[in-house]
């Protein structure tokens, strides 16, 4: 079973629960950081780094010998990431999006296709959770490609939480698909109900079934509940506001050290998502996958095609 | 010499467009002929992404050597270097104001970007 950990608004809770979530769930669990741009979540379970590999996307070269300086390649590329100069093309690689149609409009062969390294995935333990976590390298603008790969090497049996970066774009698309339930942590404050709301409209749009954690509860703020009341959505847990959850989390501690207590809820929480998921039956992994023959694959650092 | 002057207009008159890839037109002036073409850039106008490249790619389709615009993005000031046209940023006034300027000598050529880009 996937549980996806997500929010529209950014620093709403997710980490603090996607790592106390799997401190609590007695199965076999992995915890995979998608926020690739900022993986926290070892900041608080401090895991051993067992693997580390390089992920790399494709993107085209151009043989100056070969090339007639034709455009073809430029104006099929929908990104723009080819200038179509009248001396050549020039390929801006941080805009190419991998899908390789360049290479095969090129009537002369001078394009072909090499790896462009944008990051690594991580995987370790801490404990007895597996943690998986992609770290995009710095100034690449493009995290889908990473967090596909990040997903693929997780495990295919047990738990699987799935720390989603925070929006409602392609990188959390990414995150999102295939996933069995999706958690959305939330605050009472405006921007918290805003960025809710959107993220409602992402999780109904890809029909995953979902509920809502509020974080920073504070006793008498309705505004996320009314929300949640009137668009019937099960609110699965609410963290209270507290100072020594906020020092315990600035530590880098688990909650649990200083909510004790929050362990039960947890716990019951995830046993209510556990009713609400039959495994494999929600949305449909949609991966999109270009597939390439084998002799296509260029040595070196895995490729994750685009979808 | 072909000049390309970003223009808001249609004519020698016209102000100059300040900004390259999203400029209203190109005005394609030939320093020998004294002649002018009018390339529109409606497309890039309301491009999504990669205004600057595709208008970089316009510029030395036309065969210009040089360009006078008020400012030019990272992507297309790497692709217009590329296809070896000279730049010139920070030009303002009329289409004909700037081709007599740079005809007089008064313009600097730029030697980077002197806006963000923002593909993303």
């Amino acid at each position: 079973m996937k549980i996806a950990i997500a929010s529209g608004k950014g620093g709403t809770g997710k980490t603090t629960l996607a790592v106390n979530l799997a401190l609590v769930v007695p199965e076999a669990v992995a915890l995979l950081d998608c926020d690739v741009e900022e993986p926290n979540c070892h900041i608080f379970l401090a895991p051993t780094v067992e693997r580390s590999e390089a992920i790399g996307v494709m993107i085209p070269v151009v043989d100056p010998d070969r090339c007639l300086a034709c455009g073809s390649c430029s104006r099929f590329c929908q990104y723009h990431a080819i200038a179509g100069l009248d001396t050549g093309p020039l390929i801006f690689p941080e805009l190419c999006h991998s899908c390789g149609g360049c290479v095969r409009v090129c009537p002369t062969g001078a394009l072909s296709e090499t790896t462009r390294e944008i990051g690594v995935v991580e995987e370790g333990w801490a404990g007895r959770v597996r943690v998986i976590q992609g770290r995009l390298r710095i100034t690449e603008a493009s995290s889908p490609p990473l967090i596909r790969a990040v997903k693929k090497r997780g495990p295919v049996d047990g738990i699987t939480l799935i720390d989603c970066p925070p929006g409602t774009s392609c990188p959390v698309i990414a995150a999102l698909r295939g996933v069995d339930f999706a958690i959305l942590v939330t605050e009472p404050t405006p921007f918290g109900l805003h960025d809710l709301r959107l993220a409602v409209g992402m999780v109904r749009t890809l029909s995953i079934p979902f509920g809502v954690v509020v974080n920073r509860a504070q006793d008498g703020n309705r505004s996320i509940s009314d929300y949640c009341e009137t668009q019937r959505i099960s609110i699965l847990l609410e963290i209270p506001d507290s100072r020594q959850v906020a020092e315990a989390y600035s530590r880098g501690q688990s909650v649990l050290t200083a909510l004790p207590g929050l362990r039960s809820e947890l716990d019951r929480l995830y046993r209510n998502i556990k009713t609400r998921v039959r495994p494999g039956t929600g949305s449909e992994p949609c991966e999109c996958t270009v597939r390439r023959r084998p002799q296509d694959q260029p040595a070196g650092a895995s490729s994750e095609s685009q979808s | 010499m072909k000049i390309i002057v970003t223009s808001l207009g249609p004519s020698l008159d016209s102000p100059m467009d300040l900004r390259f890839g999203r400029a209203a037109r190109f005005i394609l002036f030939d320093d020998e002929s004294r002649d002018f073409q009018i390339i529109e850039n409606t497309q890039n106008l309301n491009a999504a992404q990669g205004a600057g490249l595709q208008a970089a790619e316009i510029v030395s389709r036309a065969g210009a050597e040089c360009v006078l615009t008020g400012h030019c993005g990272p992507k297309a000031f790497k692709a217009l270097t590329a296809a070896g046209i000279r730049i010139y940023t920070g030009v303002d006034g009329t289409v004909a104001e700037a081709i007599d300027r740079l005809r007089a000598g008064q313009l600097k050529q730029a030697e980077s970007a002197d806006s963000q880009g923002h593909a993303f």
